[in-house]
């Protein structure tokens, strides 16, 4: 990177190694993230325009992304309630066995997502600890995109919570108290002054759980029955094209999914970027 | 905050009168703490749970002859060694790219973080294929990478290169958000009273963001050993050679030995709640220097 | 930083050691192979080895990949070292040869019986005492019956199950295949849950209890009945099936360029031999010689009608016809069929 290009990329500042440092960014990106993906798009376009037009409106692509999407939206909504709430319980209130369930958290990480969906699949089976339970109440979870919902809600879970956790932690209460000094009540408060400040954080969460949700594989295949146009994933249709040696039908469907995973992000980042503006965050 | 705190503590205080007027009433936090846990446990212990007990379900010596057995052992290696190279990659990637878009303003700042989460959304299976497409034999360098005698796929490199891909924004996502909140003022400070640019990374940034940058290298560490997806895409599954964990398990479960397949996830859960510990541990210890970087 | 990389510089020394660790004085094949021969094969490489040994050469050990037999095959095709593979379908090993070329394009028949040393079948897998009374194909289709079978576009298992089932409507229609395709897809439609392999339906059907038969892998039956509980299933014989023939081929590029084809070949040849057919026979393959295996083990396999892979013309035509893109069986599950 020439230097002459830095003044009018970046703006001033007194702080030093914006050039090393963005220049390993994008080095380090380029090798890792860019480049391989880059193989990725060109694989795809050995489909020619037309083919990858017919593969992204078949009704089944289209079922298995609609399947994928709606699935990942709900855990991930499941999770922004969740996270939040599970935040906030473990930044504001002390009980017994806080630091163990603030460690329980990342447990999502750190299991295989096989061992996930087999354990999930395990309990949530109809002869499982909890579908011998929801079973005879006429709630089927594993086999059904239901199951789907809850893989998918469990290997996003620690998303939501760990990018609130920090902020929440750093969110000045002097704010607050003001507000209830002012007679606002507590509802009020959190409604019109907590939440607005976590709201940057929110989305983050948000987005993270949500792409990855979509994306995911080894724990769904056990749970969700993959039947098609039912409970067929869209990561699955990429495995058959794959079994099929079809490559670039594959990598075209993965195409696909980056595509509107990648508009999600951008967006979401976008807001993000002007929330902070608006609300002043680290100006 | 230590009033509070005591309040916290001894619920028949609490419901005395007078309540701080930024905390909930008991019965409030209670329900709030009661549903938090109550979630937590129907989605995260019980599998937790069901693994452990299916870990157990042939006797406490299955379980250890199944961490001991030589397979076992070398995938437990092989996990290890995997993580040791692929989270240091990440956490200087992760400081760079911190210090890059949090101190400086730039155009495209947001396109490169979005480009940064990228690997969170490409689906598993592909984010292995990518570096089969790249370096595999039909690949674009595999011809080249073969007259040469370099293996990646199939073998270490490859297994490497796939975990650093999933891993990869981690700690750039725990930093980033951090050290925007904090600004750049500390450094700029530092520098014109004379402070040298590594030296004020050492002293005043790096302090500032430890918390954050251990929560990353800890998520990305567990993250690393647990991945299955893109590993199993290049790893040519060679038992007791290309093997992790993760895959590991998976060909137990397969060869119907549920009891020594559960012990080895089980281990998984063990080493990350380990090190979550030692983060909590850490955190106890260093809460007054932790409470001093919040006031900042 | 300076501690950084000298970790990351042992870890690299590390990586070296481990795989240099793999080579060593004695001479390492690797047989990349389908999911249900796990057990088969850890039998024969230790009787090999020993075999090998006893010729008066060098110590051998064999290396064991195991996975989806379709995946395993393109795990070869990106360069996966394999000396030799052992995979579910003529299919897979034919995608090898004709893309990468390393095993020449007339590899089947370079073995006795089209290079499969133990064949299988389709047989059924019922809960004991058989309540939904499952007795042949025609039952599957009952109104209350669940059939657990996995995908035939992810595992190789389940194109032969496909392909048994086919067989038998099309004896039973006489030959009609628009009403084999109708009974074919009514089958299917029975099916609650398709997973990804054979071991995954196995799962699926003893440990969560879904289903009422399981299609399996007559090998793969009998390894369910001994494992998971004998008193719990019983195999249930149907009138027809197919004959599953798994085949075995040498990778000669791989094999040349590591040095190992004599030793490679020895080891295919040896599953032809006295001991390797009273291995598979053990372990449930019907041997390609039975009269070279334990009578005893011979005693176990029901007799039953076979159709094979040529009454659909070889895998060359069956393959595009039922399992390619928008094939036979993509149809089944268009919407409104």
């Amino acid at each position: 990177m020439p230097a002459a290009v830095l003044p009018r990329l970046k703006q001033q500042s007194v702080v030093p190694g914006f050039g090393p440092a963005l220049g390993f960014t994008l080095f380090y990106l380029s090798i890792v993230v860019l480049i391989p993906l880059g193989a990725l798009a060109l694989r795809a376009a050995g489909l020619g325009w037309s083919d990858f037009w017919q593969l992204a409106t078949d009704p089944r692509t289209l079922a298995a992304l609609r399947l994928s999407f709606l699935a990942s939206l709900g855990a991930a909504s499941i999770n922004v309630v969740f996270g939040l709430l599970l935040a906030w319980v473990l930044v504001r209130y002390d009980f017994p066995g806080r630091r163990l369930v603030d460690a329980v958290i990342d447990l999502p990480f750190a299991l295989p997502t096989a061992v996930a969906g087999i354990a999930l699949t395990s309990l949530y089976a109809p002869n499982g600890w909890v579908g011998q339970v929801l079973t005879p109440l006429g709630f089927k979870v594993a086999y059904t995109p239901l199951g789907v919902i809850v893989a998918l809600t469990f290997v996003s879970l620690p998303f939501v919570v760990r990018t609130v956790q920090p902020v929440l932690q750093d969110l000045d209460r002097d704010v607050e108290e003001a507000a209830a000094t002012l007679g606002a009540t507590r509802r009020h408060t959190f409604l019109r002054v907590v939440l607005p400040a976590l709201l940057p954080a929110l989305l983050t969460g948000y987005a993270l759980a949500l792409a990855r949700a979509v994306g995911e594989y080894g724990s769904v295949i056990f749970i969700a029955g993959n039947i098609p146009y039912v409970s067929e994933i869209a990561p699955l249709l990429i495995v058959i094209r794959l079994e099929e040696f079809n490559y670039a039908a594959a990598t075209a469907v993965a195409a696909l999914m980056l595509g509107v995973s990648f508009t999600m992000l951008l967006i979401i980042n976008l807001i993000q970027a002007w929330s902070r503006r608006r609300f002043g965050h680290g100006a | 905050m230590a009033l509070e705190a005591s309040l916290d503590i001894h619920p028949s205080v609490a419901a005395a009168p007078w309540r701080s007027p930024t905390a909930e009433s008991p019965a409030v936090k209670w329900t709030l703490i009661g549903v938090a846990l109550a979630f937590l446990g129907f989605f995260l212990v019980l599998p937790l749970v069901a693994v452990f007990v299916e870990a157990f379900r042939s006797g406490v010596g299955v379980y250890f002859e199944a961490l001991v057995e030589p397979d076992a052992v070398a995938a437990i290696r092989l996990t290890l060694l995997v993580a040791a190279i692929a989270v240091p990659c990440n956490l200087v990637f992760g400081l760079a790219a911190a210090w890059a878009i949090a101190k400086f303003e730039f155009k495209g700042k947001n396109l490169l973080i979005t480009l940064i989460d990228l690997p969170f959304s490409v689906s598993p299976v592909i984010s292995g294929l990518v570096y089969v497409l790249l370096f595999g034999s039909q690949g674009f360098l595999g011809p080249w990478l073969a007259r040469h005698g370099i293996e990646i796929v199939f073998a270490v490199p490859g297994i490497v290169l796939a975990t650093i891909f999933v891993t990869f924004p981690f700690v750039a996502r725990e930093l980033i958000p951090l050290m925007q909140e904090q600004g750049s003022g500390d450094e700029e400070a530092a520098i014109s009273l004379g402070a040298s640019g590594w030296k004020t990374f050492w002293l005043v940034t790096l302090p500032n963001v430890r918390w954050a940058l251990l929560y990353g290298v800890l998520l990305c560490n567990a993250r690393a050993m647990g991945e299955y997806g893109a590993v199993s895409v290049v790893s040519g599954h060679i038992r007791g050679l290309t093997n992790t964990m993760p895959l590991h398990v998976e060909i137990l479960y397969n060869e119907y030995s549920f009891s020594a397949a559960f012990a080895v996830a089980s281990l998984l859960a063990l080493l990350a709640l380990v090190t979550l510990s030692i983060k909590s541990f850490l955190e106890w210890r260093h809460a007054d220097g932790l409470k001093a970087v919040r006031g900042h | 930083m300076i501690i950084l990389s000298r970790r990351s510089l042992f870890g690299a020394a590390a990586a070296t050691l481990l795989l240099a660790g793999s080579a060593g004085a004695q001479t390492t094949l690797l047989n990349v192979s389908y999911d249900p021969t796990r057990e088969l094969y850890r039998d024969f490489n230790a009787a090999f080895a020993k075999h090998w040994e006893a010729e008066g050469k060098e110590a051998v050990s064999v290396r064991m990949s195991h996975g989806g037999s379709g995946a395993q095959a393109r795990a070869v095709i990106d360069g996966l070292d394999a000396d030799i593979v052992t995979l579910a379908l003529e299919a897979d090993i034919n995608a090898i040869a004709e893309k990468t070329g390393k095993i020449p394009a007339d590899w089947r028949g370079s073995l006795a019986n089209n290079n499969c040393p133990y064949t299988s079948t389709i047989v059924f897998l019922v809960r004991k005492g058989n309540p939904k009374a499952i007795r042949d194909w025609g039952d599957l289709v009952k109104d209350d019956v669940a059939v657990i079978t996995p995908n035939p576009k992810t595992s190789g298992g389940a194109r032969w199950n496909f392909l048994a089932a086919w067989a038998w409507a099309e004896r039973h229609f006489e030959g009609d295949e628009a009403k084999a395709q109708e009974f074919v897809g009514q089958v299917y439609r029975h099916v609650p849950v398709l997973d990804t392999g054979a071991r995954g339906s196995t799962t699926t059907f003893v440990q969560r209890g879904i289903g009422d038969v399981l299609l399996a892998w007559e090998n793969e039956a009998f390894l369910a009945l001994e494992e998971l509980g004998p008193d719990q299933f019983e195999i249930v014989v149907p009138s027809i099936s197919i004959k599953a023939e798994p085949p075995v081929a040498l990778v000669d590029e791989n094999a040349e360029a590591k040095g190992t084809t004599e030793v490679a070949k020895a080891y295919l040849d040896y599953l032809y031999s006295k001991e390797g057919q009273t291995i598979a026979a053990k372990h449930y393959y019907r041997p390609f010689e039975p009269e070279l295996a334990d009578p005893s083990d011979m005693q176990r396999f029901p007799e039953l009608e076979l159709a094979t892979i040529d009454d659909f013309g070889g895998w060359k035509k069956a393959q595009p016809r039922f399992f390619a893109d928008g094939g036979v069986f993509d149809q089944i599950y268009k919407p409104g069929q």
